[in-house]
C-alpha cells in the first residue's frame, strides 16, 4: 500500500459574498496517484485545488500534509509548504515579457533567499536544471525566447517546467487543458503523466473534459456543488454516474 | 434599431453640424478675422522674415551653455518626476493604495497638477523659490507627476493577478512576487512613458526659460526684445537641434528597452 500524502478533513470554504463554495470535502491522496477531479463549472473543483496551496483560504477543516495542519501555517512555514506544491494553471500564468528559462526558474524562488532570488541571481545549478527540465517537456530550444511567443500547449509545457523545477511532492493542475486544442490537450496532458509516473509525483488535476479524466487519471473524484458525490477507479464511472455527477 | 430612431439621430447630427457651421462663420465676422490688418500682416511678416537672414549668433552670448542647461533642467526635472511618480503611483493604484480614499485622492491630486500648465507652476516656483533653474526643475518635476502617476497607476492596476498567484505558488516571498512578477510586467510600459515624459520636458524646458532668468528660452526672450530676429532665428535652429537630438536619442533608448525585454533577464 502507498503511503498517503495528502489528507483533507471536512474542508469547508464559505466566500465573503456567502457562496458555500466547499461544504466540507473529506479525502485522502496517496503517493505518486494521479487524481482527477471532475465537475462542472462553480462545482467547486478550482476553489478546492487552490485551498491545498493555500492560493484561498478554507474557512474551516484540516489539511494534513506530512502530519501537520498546513491551514495553520503562517508566512515562512507556508512558503516552504508552497514549493512541495508545483501549479499549473488554466491560463499558463507565466510572466510573458520574460523568458521561458526565466519562468521556469521561478521554480526556483521558494528554495532561495529573498534578495538572490528577488533579484534573480540564480545559481549555474538551477539554471542547468532549469534546462533540464525544459529538455522534458521538449522546449530546450525555447529557452531563451520570450515567454509570449509561444504557442499556448508550449506555454502550458513551460507551465508544467516551472512547477517540475520546484521538485515537488505534489502537482496541482487547475484545467490545464481547457484553452487548448484537442491536439495540444492529449500532448499536454501525456506530458504531465509521463512525469508523474516517472518522478513518481502526485497529481491532483482539475478536467472539465471526462474523456481525457478517462483516459490519463488513476483515480475519479466527481464534485458537485462542493461536495464529493463519486470518488473512485474510471472504470467505475458509469455513463449514469457522469451524468449524475453534471447534472444540477 | 428602429427607423424612427436612426431618423432621429440623423437629425440631430445635421442640427449639430449646422450650428456648428453658423457659430463657426459667426465668429469669423464678430472676432473680425478676415480684415486689412489680416491682410497688411503679410508684409509685415515679410519684413521680419527678411530680418531673420542670415541668422546670426554674433552676440557674445553662450548658447551653448543656455542648452546645455536647459538639458540639465529638463533632466533633474524627469528623475525627480519619475521618482515621485513612482511612489504616488503605488498609492493612486486601486489594487495597491491601503484604502480606495487614498487611491481617490492621489488621483484627484495629479489630476489637479495635470490641469496647471508648466508654465504657470514656473511662475509659482519663481515666486517661492526665486529666479534660476530650481523653479523650472520643480515645474517640470510636478508637471511630470501629474501625467506619470495616472499612467503609472493605470499600468500597476492592469496587472495580470493570476500570475502573481502562478509566482506565489511557488513559495516565492512577497518580495520576489513583486521583482519576478510585477517588475517585468511594468518595466517596459513605464520605462517607454519615462521616455516619452523626457521628450516632452526637453520642450518645455526649452520655452520655461522664457518666464525665469536662464535657460535657452530666455535667451530667446532676450533676443526678441532686443528685435534681433537673425539670433532669434539662430537660438530656434539651436532648440530645433536640440530636440531633434534629443529626439534619436530617446528613439535608441525606445528601441533598446525593447531589446532588453526581447532578451529578457537571465
Amino acid at each position: 500500500m502507498a503511503e498517503t500524502v495528502l489528507e483533507l478533513r471536512d474542508v469547508k470554504k464559505v466566500f465573503s459574498d456567502g457562496t458555500e463554495a466547499l461544504k466540507g470535502i473529506t479525502s485522502t491522496v496517496k503517493k505518486g496517484e494521479l487524481v482527477s477531479i471532475i465537475g462542472s463549472s462553480g462545482a467547486g473543483k478550482s476553489t478546492l485545488l487552490r485551498s491545498i496551496n493555500r492560493l484561498n483560504d478554507p474557512t474551516g477543516g484540516e489539511i494534513l500534509f506530512q502530519g501537520k495542519n498546513i491551514l495553520s501555517f503562517k508566512r515562512r512555514d507556508l512558503r516552504q509548504y508552497r514549493r512541495h506544491m508545483g501549479m499549473i494553471f488554466q491560463g499558463y500564468n507565466l510572466v510573458k515579457r520574460s523568458s521561458v528559462i526565466q519562468n521556469v526558474l521561478h521554480g526556483r524562488l521558494g528554495y532561495m533567499n529573498t534578495l538572490s532570488g528577488g533579484f534573480g541571481h540564480f545559481s549555474k545549478e538551477d539554471s542547468f536544471y532549469a534546462l533540464e527540465v525544459l529538455s522534458r517537456v521538449g522546449l530546450k530550444d525555447q529557452a531563451f525566447k520570450r515567454a509570449d511567443e509561444l504557442s499556448g500547449g508550449q506555454q502550458q509545457r513551460v507551465g508544467i517546467a516551472r512547477a517540475i523545477a520546484q521538485n515537488p511532492d505534489i502537482l496541482l493542475a487547475d484545467e490545464p487543458i481547457a484553452s487548448l486544442d484537442p491536439n495540444s490537450s492529449w500532448n499536454v496532458m501525456n506530458y504531465l503523466k509521463q512525469i508523474s509516473k516517472e518522478d513518481e509525483i502526485t497529481t491532483i488535476v482539475n478536467l472539465h473534459q471526462v474523456d481525457f479524466a478517462r483516459e490519463f487519471a488513476d483515480r475519479i473524484i466527481g464534485v458537485k456543488a462542493g461536495e464529493i458525490v463519486f470518488d473512485g477507479p474510471p472504470a467505475h464511472l458509469t455513463e449514469r454516474k457522469t451524468q449524475m455527477i453534471y447534472t444540477t | 434599431m428602429s427607423e424612427m430612431k436612426q431618423e432621429k439621430n440623423r437629425t440631430t447630427k445635421n442640427l449639430i453640424i449646422t450650428v456648428a457651421a453658423v457659430f463657426f462663420f459667426f465668429s469669423l465676422f464678430q472676432l473680425d478675422v478676415i480684415s486689412e490688418t489680416f491682410l497688411a500682416s503679410f508684409d509685415g511678416l515679410l519684413g521680419i522674415t527678411s530680418t531673420m537672414f542670415p541668422p546670426t549668433l554674433d552676440e557674445p552670448i553662450d548658447i551653448f551653455g543656455a542648452a546645455v542647461e536647459s538639458l540639465q533642467v529638463a533632466i533633474m526635472g524627469t528623475v525627480f518626476g519619475i521618482l515621485f511618480s513612482i511612489l504616488l503611483a503605488a498609492f493612486a493604484a486601486r489594487n495597491l493604495a491601503p484604502h480606495w480614499s487614498i487611491s481617490y485622492a492621489v488621483k484627484t491630486f495629479a489630476a489637479f497638477v495635470r490641469a496647471v500648465p508648466a508654465l504657470i507652476w514656473a511662475l509659482l516656483f519663481i515666486v517661492a523659490v526665486g529666479l534660476g533653474p530650481t523653479p523650472r526643475i520643480l515645474a517640470l518635476a510636478v508637471n511630470s507627476i501629474g501625467m506619470l502617476v495616472k499612467i503609472y497607476a493605470e499600468s500597476i492596476e492592469e496587472i495580470d493577478e493570476s500570475v502573481l498567484d502562478a509566482v506565489k505558488a511557488t513559495g516565492a516571498s512577497k518580495f520576489q512576487v513583486i521583482m519576478q512578477g510585477v517588475v517585468p510586467m511594468l518595466l517596459s510600459t513605464f520605462i517607454s512613458w519615462s521616455v516619452f515624459r523626457f521628450d516632452i520636458n526637453i520642450r518645455y524646458a526649452a520655452v520655461l526659460g522664457v518666464v525665469g532668468a536662464g535657460g535657452i528660452g530666455w535667451e530667446l526672450v532676450r533676443a526678441s526684445r532686443m528685435l534681433a530676429y537673425d539670433q532669434m532665428l539662430a537660438i530656434t535652429l539651436v532648440i530645433f537641434g536640440m530636440i531633434l537630438a534629443v529626439e534619436m536619442l530617446t528613439r535608441f533608448m525606445k528601441d533598446r528597452v525593447i531589446q532588453v525585454n526581447a532578451k529578457a533577464s537571465s
